[in-house]
């Protein structure tokens, strides 16, 4: 097996990891597998559900429709690379604070569209955010909390103002 | 920020203490378990819908390299034969034919997707190779799908032991409802048809099995609403003892139902390992899970209605064709008996009402509990029902039901089936509530005008009720339900006055580490923030019978209540004597025990606690430490109700529906925690008008699954969400410790029949009075159509 096995370089959450990794194997696999950033999850086999969704070189993609190879000499964004310097970043804090998550399984996808819908604009409207987020299902929420999740994380990065530091806040 | 008094935490809506892990991608789910030199499971899954085994040839596959096994029916038997059912009823003189159901087929696959054979191999991809190497040969038979085309003369015969196809027959009556039938104003004779659907958690079901050889032992991580009954239901079913079994349901993306079973997937992981030596993983694909995890609802309901020409509803009968799929799931029989004809009356004094089931295989999925389970295809039929009879008797259908309600001052109420005690009520509130939020009388106005300019929109209004938190546990019995219905807490408060709860019901997505921490915290005088709740690990929580039926505040809730006023009493009793006064001369006020008349002489709980554990200087009979166990089991059900209306257009080119207005006011007693609240019927709400619009599990008649992917299954999305604006009330049951009552199923019970009944009543002016779900473009155009030809 290890004859068809292909080496790549990928830079997760700005740090390099190099592999070898089967041609067939999806991004997601590798990222969960292989580096164990289990913080991305698969919640579908179609593309249908956005639950892998990460962000290669500035676009968010569904990491279960491209191939780890495809993703050598690229930078991917996880989840677990969202919080910088010991502070939330302003998506992940909106969705604690607008209850924007149940049982948080479709979340790490939800906040990484987010964050691209945020990054091409950080003020959209409902319903941009709503035809932003078509590609990410959620069972629990029922939607409306995630809207409210984008909305103030939109306030938060128009306003510069700090977030929450990573290990507090809990209880308020 | 931390919660500055602790007696404020109960009420408010603080953040969730469990989403730091969940929103930095630490949360453990299942499938995040990666054990070192774990295996790989599949499954080889049959093509057919209903089919002979002729051979299965698994020898290319064990020669697959990186294979390290590959297994059928006759190689697991001797481990695991069945899948038990728990819920074995029946009421009438017919016997309860529950069939066998085999982990892998037995000689015959009788549904889309069955399990054939195991296959373990090193890892994903080899496994997946093999699995395309199992030849199976098949002999196809004629399958059936419809209800009641399975139990007519002539069927396919899915399951010798079952002549007919019929699993049972279940009744039942109060009042005469023929005679009331007899004598009735108006009638109206209606069928329909509450579809299929498929729960779709976010997360599949996965299962990480690890098999100790050398202790017996076994760790199973498992996607589980209920880990307590898994380990019971694997500790019946192939033998392993009890007490050597830890079933661990870690982070659980959502259950809906779905997760309360026990299947063949989870037992053959632990086979494998067991087998093999390695810990053994498995994680079903979405397409797998549409075929291989239990579907939900699947009745066709034939209705007669009985009123007056005001409108009273003087007799209701409903004879239902429930599928059970083609074998009985876990808690399957119970879901469309029960569940569904004890409160088939709903918050109407409707003195006669019988109800009929009958419960059939088919060559579809099992199918067991999904979001309300049993209430909402008994409530679709009510205001479904309400509505009919206001079209016939020409009369508002607002002003159907409150004719119809019972009346506030008739609590507790008795059903004419003396089934349930209803807790307590208020009706006309909610309506009330609702009418006034969404401003009916003006809607009524606009929706003339509306008319009058050729458009298509209407206006619908469910009220409900619901029976909820399941126990108590001789009221199960008494249904036939093989387990008990009570719940657990255990509050360990630590030396240093921190708190752990461990509790015996399950949070996958409830909040539960939030919400129980903020009921422990009012009780005990301590800061939210210092009580950490575990669930879900049955080696580190008593037993428990987990999350399901709106059970977890009233049930689960309502023995921390009780734990907690044993901490109370026997902390009282050290702070007294810490104190030197007598334990009637302290009262517990602004958390804490003070002396009557000098509140600065206090003791709290963690002092108490510090005293309790240094043990030196306690008062006579006072035992060491602070910890207590509360086993509560409840003496009734709890009875959540409400009021939604909906306002459609519904475009008269396409037949498409929009959702203009959604208005939803719930009273589930007290409130814990307003914002989970508010999640909890949101997410309720979409699943309920997902049942009305777009839902549909479908079939072909070969018994092949149309809809098995998430391409094919319509759940909604947020572009296709209307905003919904939430009132709500608060009418406490007066039996339960909290006051508390349940809010986790009311949104999908409420939801579909408010949104079916504004599409119909937008359709009313065509002559259209009934379209059976989901109500998609294509069908509500193909009726529109056809009324104007
Ligand atoms: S797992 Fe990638 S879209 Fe569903
Ligand atoms: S929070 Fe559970 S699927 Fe979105």
């Amino acid at each position: 097996m290890e004859e068809n096995h292909v080496g790549i370089t990928v830079e997760v959450n700005g740090r390099p990891h190099r592999s070898t990794v089967e041609p067939r194997t999806l991004l997601v696999d590798y990222l969960r597998d292989d580096l164990g950033l289990t913080g991305t999850h698969i919640g579908c086999d179609t593309g249908q559900c956005g639950a892998c969704t990460v962000i290669v070189d500035g676009q968010s993609v569904k990491s279960c429709m491209v191939l780890a190879v495809q993703a050598d000499g690229a930078h991917v964004r996880t989840v677990e690379g969202l919080a910088q310097d010991g502070r939330y970043h302003a998506v992940q804090q909106g969705f604690w604070e607008k209850h924007g998550l149940q049982c948080g399984f479709c979340t790490p996808g939800f906040m990484m569209q987010s964050v691209q819908i945020l990054e091409d604009n950080p003020d959209p409207s409902d319903e941009e955010i709503r035809h932003a987020l078509e590609g990410n299902l959620c069972r629990c929420t029922g939607y409306q909390n995630i809207v409210e999740a984008v909305k103030a994380a939109g306030a938060t990065i128009r306003s510069g103002a700090e977030t929450m530091a990573v290990g507090t806040g809990v209880g308020a | 920020m931390a919660v500055a008094s602790p007696t404020r935490a109960f009420g408010a809506s603080i953040r969730r203490r469990e989403d730091p892990r969940l929103i930095t991608g630490r949360g453990k789910f299942t499938d995040d378990m990666h054990l070192a030199n774990a295996a790989t499971a599949m499954f080889v899954r049959s093509p057919h819908g209903h089919a002979r085994i002729v051979s299965i040839d698994t020898s290319a596959a064990a020669a697959h390299p990186g294979v390290l096994g590959v297994y059928t029916f006759e190689d697991v038997k001797g481990f695991i034969s069945g899948m038990p059912c728990a819920w074995p009823t029946t009421n009438t003189g017919d016997t309860l034919k529950l069939a066998t159901y085999p982990p892998l087929a037995d000689g015959k696959v009788r549904y889309f997707g069955e399990a054939v054979a195991l296959v373990v191999a090193i890892d994903p991809n080899t496994a997946a190779d093999a699995v395309q190497l199992v030849n199976v040969e098949y002999d196809p038979l004629p399958a059936v799908i419809n209800n009641e085309a399975a139990v007519a003369p002539g069927a396919p015969l899915i399951h010798d032991s079952a002549p007919g196809n019929q699993a049972f027959r279940w009744s039942l009556v109060g009042g005469d409802t023929n005679g009331a039938l007899a004598h009735a104003d108006v009638r109206i004779s209606q069928t329909l048809v509450n579809q299929r659907l498929i729960a779709t958690p976010l997360e599949t079901r996965c299962a990480v099995a690890d098999y100790n050889p050398a202790s017996g032992e076994v760790t199973v991580w498992v996607t589980s609403q209920n880990p307590h009954i898994h380990r019971l239901l694997i500790a019946l079913s192939t033998g392993i003892p009890e007490h050597k079994i830890r079933v661990i349901a870690g982070d659980v993306g959502g259950g809906f139902g779905a997760k309360i079973p026990y299947y063949a997937g989870e037992a053959l992981c632990i086979f494998a390992s067991k087998e093999l030596g390695v810990p053994v993983r498995w994680s079903e694909s979405r397409s797998e899970n549409y075929v291989a995890t239990a579907h939900g609802r699947d009745h066709i309901q034939h209705i007669e209605v009985g009123a007056t020409k005001e409108g009273k509803i003087t007799a209701l009968k409903v004879t239902a064709y429930a599928s059970l799929g083609a074998y009985p799931s876990t808690a399957a029989p119970g879901v469309p008996t029960w569940l569904f004809g004890c409160i088939i009356q709903g918050p109407y004094d409707i003195p006669n009402n019988e109800v009929h089931v009958i419960g059939v295989y088919t060559n579809t999925t099992p199918t067991d509990a999904y979001r309300g389970a049993g209430r909402p295809e008994a409530t679709y039929i009510l205001e479904r029902v309400i509505d009919l009879v206001a079209a016939k008797v020409g009369r508002d259908p607002v002003d159907v039901r409150r004719l119809n309600f019972v009346r506030k001052d008739q609590f507790p109420f008795k059903v004419a089936n003396g089934t349930l005690t209803y807790d307590s009520g208020d009706y006309e509130l909610t309506l009330g509530k609702a009418l006034h939020t969404i401003g009916y009388t003006d809607l009524r106005a606009w929706q003339a005008e509306q008319r009058a300019a050729g458009k298509l929109v209407g206006i619908g209004v469910s009220s409900f009720v619901e029976v909820c938190g399941l126990g108590p546990s001789s009221a199960a019995n008494a249904m036939g339900f093989a387990g008990g219905l009570y719940d657990s807490a255990t509050i360990r408060v630590h030396p240093t006055g921190k708190v752990t709860v461990f509790t015996g019901v399950h949070s996958h997505g409830q909040g539960h580490e939030t919400s129980f921490a903020q009921i422990v915290a009012r009780d005990l005088g301590v800061m939210v923030d210092d009580v950490d709740v575990i669930h879900g690990d049955t080696d580190k929580v008593q037993h428990g019978m987990g999350t399901y039926g709106s059970r977890s505040a009233p049930v689960g809730g309502g023995a921390l209540r009780m734990a907690g006023m044993k901490i109370r009493a026997k902390a009282q009793k050290i702070a007294a004597h810490l104190l030197e006064v007598a334990e009637e001369d302290i009262e517990w006020v602004d958390d804490a025990f003070r002396v009557k008349g000098s509140p600065d002489k206090s003791k709290t709980i963690p002092d108490c606690a510090f005293a309790a554990y240094m043990a030196g200087n306690l008062p006579a009979g006072v035992t060491p430490v602070l910890e207590e166990q509360h086993w509560y089991d409840p003496e009734n059900f709890v009875f959540p109700f409400g009021t939604h209306i909906c306002v459609v257009e519904v475009d008269r080119e396409t037949g498409e529906t929009h959702i203009k207005r959604y208005v939803a006011v719930d009273d589930c007693g007290e409130i814990i925690n307003p914002m989970l609240r508010d999640g909890q019927v949101h997410g309720g709400i979409a699943q309920g008008i997902a049942q009305a619009l777009w839902e549909e599990a479908v079939y072909d008649e070969n018994g092949q699954l149309l809809s098995g992917s998430l391409m094919d299954y319509a759940i909604p999305k947020a572009s296709v969400m209307p905003h919904l604006e939430l009132g709500h009330t608060v009418t406490p049951s007066p039996h339960n410790p909290l006051g508390v009552k349940g809010i986790g199923e009311a949104g999908t019970i409420a939801s579909t029949p408010a949104v079916v009944n504004a599409v119909m009543d937008a359709l009313s002016p065509l002559g259209i009075h009934h379209i059976d779900m989901p109500l998609r473009p294509a069908k509500v155009w193909a009726a529109i159509d056809a009324a104007s030809h």
